[in-house]
């Protein structure tokens, strides 16, 4: 056994880290270190350079702009970028609707959509979640009704992530009421400016809005917006998800999270003492660090048979659950480590008393809470139980 | 052996209940409780009207009560209720004024709102750990103290001649620098630059020590009172939130968490219960170290039972839910009363 890169992935790694001090811009990794909201142009300048460099598109294949990268190589990405304080890259168009085209759509949706996710023209937003259809999706019920050539569409969407910047939202609306809950159902692309949406705005539970409500009403969408077959849209979602999942064990994250916390904990006094000495808040951080370098062996033990085998197996399930727990419990330590001064809505310290708390921890209670959603979305950690007792247990 | 509440305070509470709920709908709770003064003139004056400051005082000192269960009935309300009021100031400040043999009228008339500055930044939740000096003047930083927007008055504890003395400073003498918590609620930061003080007690370690583990009840019985609220709406949610065609209460998976939730509640009542019998800092330290704990835990099972809709803004839960994470950040976290506990062993 050799738990170590090979001397390529190695000389990879050093070239993703030097890429990262050079091009990352100091003042976007600054306010992703603060927790605050990463706005839109950062988003686009960060996606551009990445894109200048080919390193966008990290799972599409070359012929389509990808950088011809396997597992491993996505995973030492994630796991560099995570730690310099790089933004996300938006999964929506990239990790999500950028795969479904290259399996499903045709020539002509390849050619047009796939360039336009590369040099930034369209935002893309995903609508699959409905006020009645959240862990259960197949029960949405957003309708399109043929008419001549073209889709129309009324329904709503829910918890639409970034729609509010969005130039186009995919879409899972059902085209058959009369089947089965899963069949019945198609993929369709919806321009955002179409007349008859409206989007309005969901505030978190920190104050922040990075969600919304989208309404249709009477929408008419060309029917070449729809993406393979009428009525297999399932099959098109299902794929998707699988996408969705991955990555989404957040190692990156919680390596950067965990030398937060420490270098916070080490200058924080209490009591006379710093607070990285106090045997129980060390002890729980301790804890926390076995539980992450555990995942991240189990992480690239899975990466290693999803390269093998050709795609990642259930244990992606297992990933998603520990990978959130591990980052939550981090969050939770790090807000624990400001003390009351955690409390401090973020943007709100007293003017001249900076030090009650460093303007970059901030939003350490924020973000907590923010991150309660990690669990609950990608598939609810009860829904990958579910996935895994099926898949495991043969009961 | 008998654990129900005297008719009194199940008066007092029955009133309580029904004062906030017609004073503080969640509304109106989160226009008071997210924007400065974090206080709601018209609120506190009928939360005084009803005399539930009374209940902070002992008979002998002119109010009706005084002892861990009157708090315990009036907090256990102002958590179901999520009220922002500064309350916790005057529970803090009735034993010490009472023992300065201080003219109680106007804290108990509601007049005047008393502030507990005690929290420095390096030493917080631990009086005796400050570093604040003075007599007749102070000068030093308070952070933290819960209320600060509001007060009318702060008692300040700094040390005077080797001991640790309680002081009364008034609020136009302080540079007052508010801010507003995540969970609603005001509190700020009181900087003290020779600063006239009045001393109130020039020994009153612990006295101050005794008024702390009050406030640490009172939060206690706070988060009780917010943790039945969330248990309760978690259930009815569970009851009528369909999905895969049935309530998602049906999933036994779901089940045995609420049990596990309603089994760690009852726990934490029970230590709360405990500590409001004896009043002493042990059985309190354990009291909030194992509130704190079960809080954080209730807060986050009920957002995760939820769904999406839990983490919104509108969702009053949300609020509930931030509440009993934070409260365990005031006057000592879970680790600060464990250490406090396990000190005792040696
Ligand atoms: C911040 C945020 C961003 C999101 N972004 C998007 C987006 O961009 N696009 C989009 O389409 N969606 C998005 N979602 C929606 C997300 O995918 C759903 O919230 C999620 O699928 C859960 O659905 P729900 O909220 O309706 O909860 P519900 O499905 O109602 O679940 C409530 C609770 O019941 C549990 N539960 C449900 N069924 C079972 C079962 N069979 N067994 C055991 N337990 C069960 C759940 O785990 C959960 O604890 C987002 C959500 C959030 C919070």
């Amino acid at each position: 056994m050799d738990l170590s890169y090979s001397p390529q992935e190695q000389a990879f790694q050093e070239e993703v880290r030097a890429f990262l001090a050079d091009e990352l811009p100091a003042d976007i990794a600054a306010r992703v270190k603060a927790g605050e909201e990463v706005s839109k142009a950062d988003t686009e300048r960060w996606h551009a350079i990445l894109q200048s460099r080919g390193w966008l598109a990290q799972t599409w294949p070359e012929e389509h702009g990808g950088p011809g990268w396997g597992p491993v190589e996505r995973h030492i990405f994630d796991e560099e970028a995570a730690r310099a304080y790089a933004p996300r890259i938006l999964p929506f168009g990239l990790q999500m609707l950028g795969p479904v085209l290259i399996k499903f759509g045709s020539d002509e949706q390849k050619a047009h959509y796939l360039p336009r996710i590369l040099d930034g023209t369209d935002w893309w937003c995903q609508g699959y979640s409905e006020p009645g259809a959240g862990s259960d999706l197949a029960s949405l019920k957003t309708k399109a009704v043929r008419e001549g050539d073209e889709y129309v569409v009324n329904g709503q969407k829910t918890w639409t992530t970034l729609g509010q910047h969005a130039d186009w939202i995919f879409c899972l609306v059902r085209t058959d009421a009369g089947a089965k809950p899963q069949a019945g159902i198609s993929f369709l692309l919806i321009d955002m400016k179409t007349p008859g949406i409206e989007v309005r705005p969901i505030k978190l539970i920190e104050g922040g809005h990075e969600v919304n409500e989208v309404f249709f009403t009477d929408v008419r969408v060309p029917a070449e917006n729809l993406v393979w077959k009428e009525n297999d849209g399932w099959t098109v979602a299902k794929y998707l998800l699988t996408h969705e999942r991955t990555g989404i064990a957040g190692v990156g994250f919680s390596i950067a999270a965990l030398e937060r916390v420490k270098a916070l904990a080490a200058r924080t006094m209490r009591g006379g003492k710093r607070l990285i000495e106090d045997p129980l808040f060390a002890a729980r951080l301790a804890e926390v660090e076995m539980d992450l370098e555990a995942m991240k062996i189990f992480n690239l033990r899975m990466l290693a048979e999803a390269q093998r085998v050709g795609h990642p197996g259930v244990e992606t399930s297992m990933l998603k659950i520990r990978g959130t727990e591990v980052r939550q419990a981090l969050n939770d330590l790090y807000r624990r480590a400001l003390g009351p001064a955690a409390a401090l809505i973020p943007g709100e310290a007293p003017g001249g008393n900076a030090a009650l708390v460093e303007p970059e921890d901030e939003a350490a209670a924020a973000s907590y809470f923010n991150n309660r959603k990690i669990s609950i979305f990608g598939g609810s950690n009860e829904i990958q139980k579910n996935i895994l007792t099926k898949a495991m247990l043969e009961l | 052996m008998n654990f129900e509440m005297t008719d009194d305070r199940r008066m007092l509470a029955d009133s309580l209940g029904k004062l906030l709920g017609s004073q503080y709908g969640i509304e109106h709770r989160n226009a008071v409780a997210y924007e400065a003064p974090f206080h709601d003139k018209a609120g506190w004056n009928a939360l005084a009207e009803l005399g539930i400051i009374y209940a902070f005082v002992s008979e002998d000192a002119g109010g009706m009560g005084g002892s861990g269960f009157d708090l315990l009935a009036v907090f256990e309300q102002m958590g179901a209720a999520l009220c922002p009021e500064p309350l916790l100031g005057a529970a803090m400040a009735a034993p010490l004024l009472a023992e300065a043999g201080e003219d109680l009228e106007p804290l108990l008339a509601g007049e005047a709102i008393y502030a507990l500055a005690v929290d420095e930044l390096e030493a917080p939740w631990d009086a005796e750990g400050g570093t604040t000096e003075g007599g007749a003047a102070l000068t030093g930083r308070k952070t933290s103290v819960y209320g600060a927007n509001a007060a009318t008055h702060f008692l300040v504890s700094a040390r005077q001649a080797g001991k640790l003395a309680l002081f009364e400073v008034k609020a136009e003498d302080a540079a007052v620098t508010p801010w507003g918590m995540i969970d609603g609620g005001g509190a700020g930061e009181v900087m003290l630059d020779g600063t006239p003080a009045r001393c109130l007690l020039p020994d009153a370690g612990e006295t101050i020590a005794a008024a702390l583990d009050r406030g640490r009840l009172a939060l206690c019985a706070e988060a009780v009172g917010a943790m039945d609220w969330c248990y309760a709406t978690t259930l009815d949610y569970l009851k009528s939130r369909k999905q895969f065609g049935r309530e998602i209460g049906s999933f036994q998976a779901l089940q045995h968490r609420m049990v596990e939730m309603k089994t760690a509640i009852e726990q934490a009542r029970s230590i709360t219960i405990l500590a409001a019998d004896r009043m002493d800092g042990h059985t309190t330290a354990m009291a909030k170290s194992l509130v704190g704990r079960t809080a954080r835990k209730v807060s986050e099972e009920a957002i995760q039972l939820h769904g999406g809709i839990g983490m919104t803004w509108e969702y009053p839960l949300s609020h509930y839910a931030k509440r009993l994470v934070m409260l365990d950040a005031q006057l000592g976290d879970a680790d600060f009363h464990t250490a406090r506990v396990a000190g005792s062993y040696a």
